[in-house]
């Protein structure tokens, strides 16, 4: 049976807060009454002229250096032309064969590129179909219309639904810590369309891809998309043939319907925006953008690798997430604690907590670094500190005070370990035979017997070097 | 009352100076007769001046000026001519109509207008055709046909229009006035309806230079909600030349007078007589591409069109058509709505900017334009203006051209190449053929107002022409 692979290609658009609009002086909107941040040029009446955002440009050239792009010298607006309720004007001002930014970068996916355009507004329908189409009323909302937007184009250059959903969280990451948007799918400042097809393994020719429209989470995305290779080889292997269509998936049931076919695609009779005038890109306006930069990424992983000696997954899974990387520095700033285990005690934490950010937890990040530190002094075991971590995420604290209010202290010399090891050995004499006689696989039991007797506080080495001088081995 | 009428606008902004006339005299005046108005000039009329509260009225002295009904005007109809925007009233004001006011021209009235702009006899107005003054069964010209006529006539001592195609300069010189068309950037063009974005220009319609110049010098500026808008490099002047020594005018090898009716060409050639009697030189320069001015512009002006007018949908103001679809709501609303050659113009547009027609169409057109603004740059080398008949024929009679379109689009044969090309360009009255006026054409480089107001003046006052006979 054939195999196949999947060819994705993302399309994401971003709300950029700005402070006003993209063409006009309303301030963006969060959830004020209806209607209430508009003006001539945003309701589309008749004589109102657009005037570029420099703010949104600036954010479109911080975007197009975080992703490795070109910035075109000279970039223009182009109309697209068509009719909806949520589009005054009878045509978006977005940018078509001369866009801000082109090829670039970020992770392992290349971007094809980035340009500037505005938003709609948003449409509210009334009555039970929930779309235009039967609806009882449908009420325009243009406080949104014209919020900046930035669409990020990629190569097709994922093969799967989760390295879809990973690279998605880089990219919202280096958007985040550029500053120049909220990048909340929920609330769709981040909104994503996949294109997907699949071919056999091993061929390079692209099969006839579909068009996964706005899915708003993360999860959905990678649902969406896992659900549409799943269909598109269902009927490759039935014989039959992908069409090329845009597609809408519902989270809900978890099922793809068709948004509309080939045949009904839009002509948009895209023509240079006569309203406006080209964008000029100067060097100031680089150089602005250039120094406004924080630290991406993909640079923090490459430092946390070169200057801290972290593994490549700890360097990345700490600085893809940027709160991660983020609460890890803090802990970090705490004197004598080594970087590679404060790391996988980040990642203890993340999976201890049931929000995302660490940051937002009870455990502060200079309590994690005092029980790394009780860890390798060899204060506490590893077992132990996990119980004093649950703790810590439980009540918060202070790791010290807990180690030594619940007794936790490493049992470190001979003296007070001897007799417990004895105790094992005596309890399992059976055991204790077998490694007489130079088998060691069952040495885990008397090492657990230990740790049970101590509630994890004996350290394994010493166990195995006890057990080792008391069969004379 | 008489003399009031008698006086150009400049001359009322100067009396109202010295004290010697009231400024709501002034405006009463023409108000009475902007409401009796029987040309059908106006859509609109003032009910009174609007208050000064004692602020200085400013150095236009209070003289009021129509204004076309494209216009924005806040709170008064602005309909351009359309159904579509009937009864609608903006929120806000154009920024022309506004620097205009604070310089104290207080609106008068909104003058009709061929729909959208789209014409060249006002007869495509929803709201009616306006008559000519010099011959009521005949066409003022468009599409500021309004104004130009409420002007010729007297109800107004100024106004305003625009010019996409001739808009300003064919209606001004069917009813003998001054129509300046300026420097595309020069006039923000912020609240001004558009047509055609890339060529609309507002501009002064008036009696004569003087005035089209005084009007003209509180138009200019830039506007930080037109980004198409430019700081006028000088300042605009009141003209005094009395000869035209020096000044080189360049006459279009083409122009041999070839599908231009005789007594506009007579006209024509006398008024070159004159140049060269006030001491200009006289000589042909090449425009080989004026020649397809015509067909680029019908592509460019309705492919913006089709994309400028479709915000009149029936969702927000002005018409609706009540339908159970969003599609049928539509399509009935603009069915409705447009009239017959702005939905010509809207399925030329729409076709010339399709996929798989717009490198033929709207690609070619733009190159062609570039090609025309290139000629004019080359002319400009070797002569100072291009001078043209303004339209190859004088008003023609009401219907005579309604049933071809074609035919129609020939009378800005003369005038579409100046906007491709974005420069100023003046129509100023050259005297009379069978008893109705003829224009003169001037057009010079980008921002060369203040030369083209200097020349115009030289030859509007070796011309003399009486334009006292339509204002009765």
């Amino acid at each position: 049976m054939t195999d196949y692979e999947a060819v994705i290609g993302l399309e994401i658009h971003v709300q950029l807060s700005t402070r006003t609009k993209m063409f006009c002086g309303c301030e963006l909107s969060f959830g004020e009454p209806p209607n209430t941040h508009t003006c001539e040029v945003c309701l589309g009446l008749p004589g109102a002229l657009p005037v570029t955002n420099e703010q949104a440009i600036h954010y479109g050239l911080m975007i197009g250096m975080a992703l490795d792009c070109q910035l075109a010298p000279r970039s223009i607006f182009h109309r697209k032309n068509y009719f909806y309720p949520d589009l005054p004007k009878g045509y978006q001002i977005s940018q078509y064969d001369e866009p801000l930014c082109r090829g670039g970068r970020l992770g392992d996916v290349r971007i094809h590129r980035v340009h500037l355009e505005e938003d709609a507004a948003k449409l509210v329908h009334t009555g039970t179909s929930g779309r235009i189409h039967g609806a009882d009323t449908s009420i325009v909302d243009f406080n949104r219309g014209g919020t900046p937007l930035v669409e990020i184009v990629t190569e097709p250059d994922v093969r799967s639904a989760e390295q879809a959903g990973e690279w998605l969280r880089l990219l919202r990451t280096t958007l985040r810590q550029l500053g120049v948007s909220d990048v909340n799918m929920e609330e769709g400042s981040l909104r994503c369309d996949a294109n997907v097809s699949i071919r056999p393994v091993g061929t390079r020719e692209l099969g006839t891809k579909t068009e996964l429209k706005n899915m708003n989470s993360f999860r959905f995305i990678e649902k969406g998309i896992r659900a549409e290779i799943a269909r598109q080889e269902q009927r490759l292997r039935a014989g039959e043939e992908v069409e090329q269509e845009t597609l809408h998936f519902d989270p809900r049931t978890e099922t793809i319907s068709t948004l509309r076919s080939k045949e009904e695609a839009h002509d948009y009779r895209y023509f240079p925006e006569p309203d406006l005038v080209p964008i000029a890109i100067s060097e100031a306006m680089l150089e602005r953008a250039k120094s406004a930069l924080p630290e991406l990424p993909a640079a923090r992983a490459a430092r946390f690798e070169r200057d801290l000696g972290l593994t490549a997954d700890s360097a990345r899974l700490l600085a893809w997430r940027a709160e991660l990387g983020d609460y890890f520095e803090a802990a970090l700033s705490a004197d004598g604690v080594e970087a590679q285990p404060l790391a996988n005690w980040v990642n203890e934490l993340v999976a201890r907590i049931d929000v995302e950010d660490p940051a937002e937890s009870k455990v502060r990040p200079g309590a994690l670094a005092t029980l790394v530190g009780l860890v390798s002094e060899r204060k506490v075991t590893q077992g132990a500190a996990k119980q004093v971590l649950d703790t810590l995420v439980a009540e918060g604290g202070d790791p010290q005070a807990i180690v030594e209010r619940d007794g936790l202290t490493a049992i470190g010399g001979g003296d007070e370990l001897d007799p417990v090891v004895q105790a094992a050995l005596d309890a399992n004499p059976e055991i204790a035979e077998r490694l007489r006689n130079g088998d060691m696989k069952p040495i885990g039991v008397i090492i657990g017997h230990v740790m049970r007797e101590t509630r994890g506080r004996a350290d394994g080495g010493e166990v195995t070097r006890l057990v080792r001088a008391k069969l004379g081995l | 009352m008489t003399e009031i009428l008698d006086l150009t606008a400049a001359q009322a902004a100067a009396a109202v100076e010295r004290g010697e006339l009231d400024r709501s005299e002034l405006f009463e005046t023409y108000r009475e007769r902007a409401a009796a108005d029987e040309l059908n000039a106006y859509l609109w009329v003032a009910d009174e001046a609007p208050h000064a509260n004692g602020a200085r009225v400013g150095p236009l002295s209070g003289v009021p000026l129509a204004v076309k009904d494209l216009f924005c005007t806040k709170d008064v109809p602005s309909q351009a001519g359309s159904k579509i925007l009937e009864h609608y009233r903006p929120p806000y004001t154009a920024t022309v109509v506004d620097r205009l006011a604070s310089a104290g021209a207080p609106l008068l009235g909104k003058t009709n207008q061929d729909e959208f702009a789209m014409g060249s006899s006002n007869e495509n107005s929803a709201y009616g055709p306006v008559l000519n003054p010099w011959d009521r069964a005949r066409v003022p010209g468009g599409s500021s046909g309004g104004s130009a006529a409420a002007v010729a006539s007297g109800s107004a001592p100024w106004a305003i229009g625009t010019d996409t195609g001739g808009s300003i300069r064919q209606p001004a010189a069917l009813c003998g006035i001054v129509g300046l068309k300026p420097t595309y950037g020069a006039v923000s063009r912020f609240g001004m309806i558009a047509f055609a974005s890339s060529l609309d220009q507002a501009g002064p319609l008036t009696r004569d230079v003087t005035d089209a110049a005084l009007l003209f010098r509180h138009m200019v500026g830039h506007d930080e909600r037109d980004s198409t808008s430019v700081a006028f490099p000088e300042e605009v002047r009141l003209p005094t030349a009395r000869t035209l020594e020096g000044v080189r005018l360049g006459v279009p090898e083409d122009l041999t007078g070839e599908g231009v009716e005789p007594g506009v060409m007579e006209r024509f050639d006398a008024t070159l007589q004159l140049a060269r009697d006030l001491g200009a030189t006289v000589d042909r320069v090449a425009l080989p591409h004026a020649d397809y001015a015509i067909s680029a512009y019908y592509v460019i002006a309705p492919a913006e069109a089709s994309s400028n007018l479709a915000r009149y949908d029936g969702v927000r103001y002005g018409l609706r058509r009540e339908a159970d679809d969003l599609l049928t709501m539509y399509t009935k609303t603009r069915h409705d709505g447009f009239g017959a050659e702005v939905k010509r113009r809207i399925l030329i547009g729409t076709y010339a900017l399709s996929s798989g027609y717009y490198d033929a169409y709207y690609g070619r057109a733009q190159r062609v334009r570039t090609k025309i603004a290139d000629d004019f740059k080359n002319a400009f080398e070797r002569v100072d203006f291009v001078v043209t008949p303004t339209s190859p024929g004088v008003a023609f009679e009401l219907g005579a051209k309604t049933d071809d379109p074609l035919a129609m689009y020939l009378n800005d044969y003369f005038t579409a190449p100046m906007p491709l090309a974005g420069i100023p360009a003046i129509s100023i009255p050259a005297g009379l053929s069978e008893g109705l006026p003829v224009g003169f054409q001037l057009a010079g480089p980008a921002f060369s107002e203040n030369r083209i107001l200097e020349a115009a003046y030289a030859l509007e006052q070796a011309i003399g022409f009486d334009n006292s006979a339509a204002r009765k």
